[in-house]
């Protein structure tokens, strides 16, 4: 803050304290010309306006916050680039980038100012970095059997996961259920990692125009009998046609409609369904294509936290 | 001596001027020196302007309320920066006009909630929040599936923008309505959710 604002704050600040002081003096002055105690010499309608002082209690009140002004301006920030003697600030915000931000950090703390942020964090982190480091160490599939870190999993999840896959993790149209153990793109410990930490971006292409409408009503009765279904009529015909066209969809579902979980395209034979297993909810997905996304966590939760989540999913199923 | 209370109590016009005086000394040291500071006045790196169907999106955050209920402000407490992000800094909003930070949450702060949910979850989200958030006592906003844009005003808001400091460029302007045209009002709305927050990197 350049020298001139900083001193149009602070001769604007302490002029307001001197002229309070200045204010409370002059009114603590009989200027009136009346008695104290007496009428100030109209009444209405039997009320009487006394001159009374100012109550004592009141008057000591306001010169101790007179005084206590003076002490916070001395210690915390209140006067332009004057930083205060404790070095006190909220946090750092003069920051343009998450490199500078952390950069503030660290020369704050070479600086030994007392930012109170940075302390907050640095309490939780003396607390709560231990316990997570600890829990990296131990493999997903053997962190499961800690009841504490399946606890603190859940915590993080409905914080975090909840708004898409459920408070009770059982999904949602779209959002896949995440305790039946059918996993798009893999259900071992290293696996939910993977997805938590980079995200998954799902794409199952539109097949309305290579298609035509009739190729797909085809294709949707050949995988309604991979789960063993059928067509509300007309089944064997249209099913046998689709079982040629299911040739472009085995490229990811592979030939025998059992999915694969390299490329997140489900199974088509288990009956579990994420946009509905309907005529009308398969049909859709074949002619509009669905593209599911999963976000990724890494910078919203970190290494250690998505470890922690990954084994409350992991949990689920197990 | 004539009582100078007197004076002031019974000159409306004298009064009002005094209470002017007294109360515009905190304006004068709080706000204005802020006015003329660095820190308010230049965008975090890598920081871009609204593209003209984010910008859409906007005054349809605007024109729905959501700033009744959600803030677009995140304090630096841990408590709140372990669930949304790093805290708000003044460089993310030298483009606002005005700024959206809201001062109430009934819903989640949205500072950050840009690139959090899929652009699907927002369209189901907003059409209905309880198909996917059973507990969420948000209103849908059903609508804004159906209602298509013109971007007939498009260029003219952004060449407002530019006067107040956005650095659109000409080529931004002239193709501002072409991007908006026929989009629907959800799309533009979504398209600006996911903008909020994602440059401080």
């Amino acid at each position: 803050m350049s020298m001139f604002w900083t001193i149009w704050i602070s001769v604007i600040t302490l002029g307001t304290i001197v002229g309070s002081y200045l204010l409370l003096r002059w009114n603590l002055t009989n200027y009136t010309g009346h008695p104290e105690g007496e009428s100030m010499g109209h009444e209405f309608d039997g009320i009487v306006e006394i001159n009374n002082p100012l109550p004592r209690w009141w008057t000591i009140l306001f010169y101790l916050t007179i005084v206590w002004s003076f002490f916070y301006l001395a210690l915390y920030p209140g006067l332009g680039s004057f930083e205060g003697f404790l070095g006190w600030r909220s946090s750092n915000q003069d920051v343009r980038t998450l490199e500078e931000s952390a950069q503030a950090r660290i020369d704050a703390k070479e600086g030994e100012y007392l930012v109170q942020y940075d302390r907050e964090l640095d309490f939780a982190a003396e607390k709560f970095d231990p316990i997570f480091e600890a829990y990296a160490k131990v493999p997903v599939e053997e962190l499961v059997k800690n009841e504490e870190a399946v606890k603190v999993g859940q915590r993080l999840f409905l914080q975090n996961c909840s708004q898409c896959h459920g408070s009770d993790a059982r999904g949602n149209q779209g959002f896949p259920n995440l305790t039946d153990n059918d996993w798009l793109y893999g259900g071992t410990g290293a696996k939910i990692k993977e997805t938590l930490t980079n995200g998954r971006n799902a794409a199952m292409p539109a097949w309305i125009d290579a298609m035509g409408e009739q190729g797909i009503k085809e294709t949707v009765a050949y995988v309604l009998s991979l789960s063993g279904r059928e067509m509300a009529e007309n089944h064997d015909t249209l099913a046998e046609a689709g079982k040629a066209r299911f040739m472009v969809c085995a490229a990811c579902h592979g030939m025998d409609g059992k999915g694969n979980q390299m490329l997140g395209a489900p199974n088509l034979t288990d009956n579990t369904w994420l946009y509905g297993g309907s005529e009308r909810a398969i049909t859709e997905t074949l002619t509009y294509g669905r593209n599911g996304v999963m976000p990724s966590f890494k910078k919203t939760l970190g290494d250690n936290k998505i470890h922690v989540v990954a084994t409350y999913v992991y949990s689920l199923s197990h | 001596m004539r009582n100078p209370h007197e004076i002031i109590e019974k000159n409306v016009g004298l009064l009002t001027v005094l209470i002017l005086i007294a109360i515009s000394f905190g304006a004068l040291v709080q706000i204005t020196p802020l006015m003329f500071q660095q820190q308010v006045m230049e965008p975090v790196k890598g920081l871009k302007p609204y593209t003209a169907l984010q910008l859409e999106g906007r005054d349809i955050y605007i024109r729905e309320g959501c700033v009744g209920c959600h803030s677009q402000m995140i304090r630096p407490f841990r408590a709140e920066t372990e669930r949304y992000g790093h805290y708000s800094v003044a460089g993310e909003s030298v483009w606002e006009h005005p700024f959206l930070w809201g001062s109430k949450r009934t819903g989640p702060d949205l500072a950050r909630v840009g690139g959090r949910y899929s652009d699907e979850w927002h369209r189901v989200h907003l059409i209905n929040p309880r198909d996917v958030v059973p507990e969420s006592n948000m209103p849908g906003f059903p609508w804004l599936a159906e209602n298509t844009l013109t971007g007939e005003d498009t260029a003219k808001k952004m060449e407002v923008f530019q006067t107040l400091g956005v650095p659109y460029t000409a080529e931004d302007i002239a193709g501002a309505e072409a991007a908006v045209k026929g989009k629907t009002e959800m799309e533009a709305l979504i398209a600006y959710l996911q903008s909020l927050g994602t440059y401080l990197k």
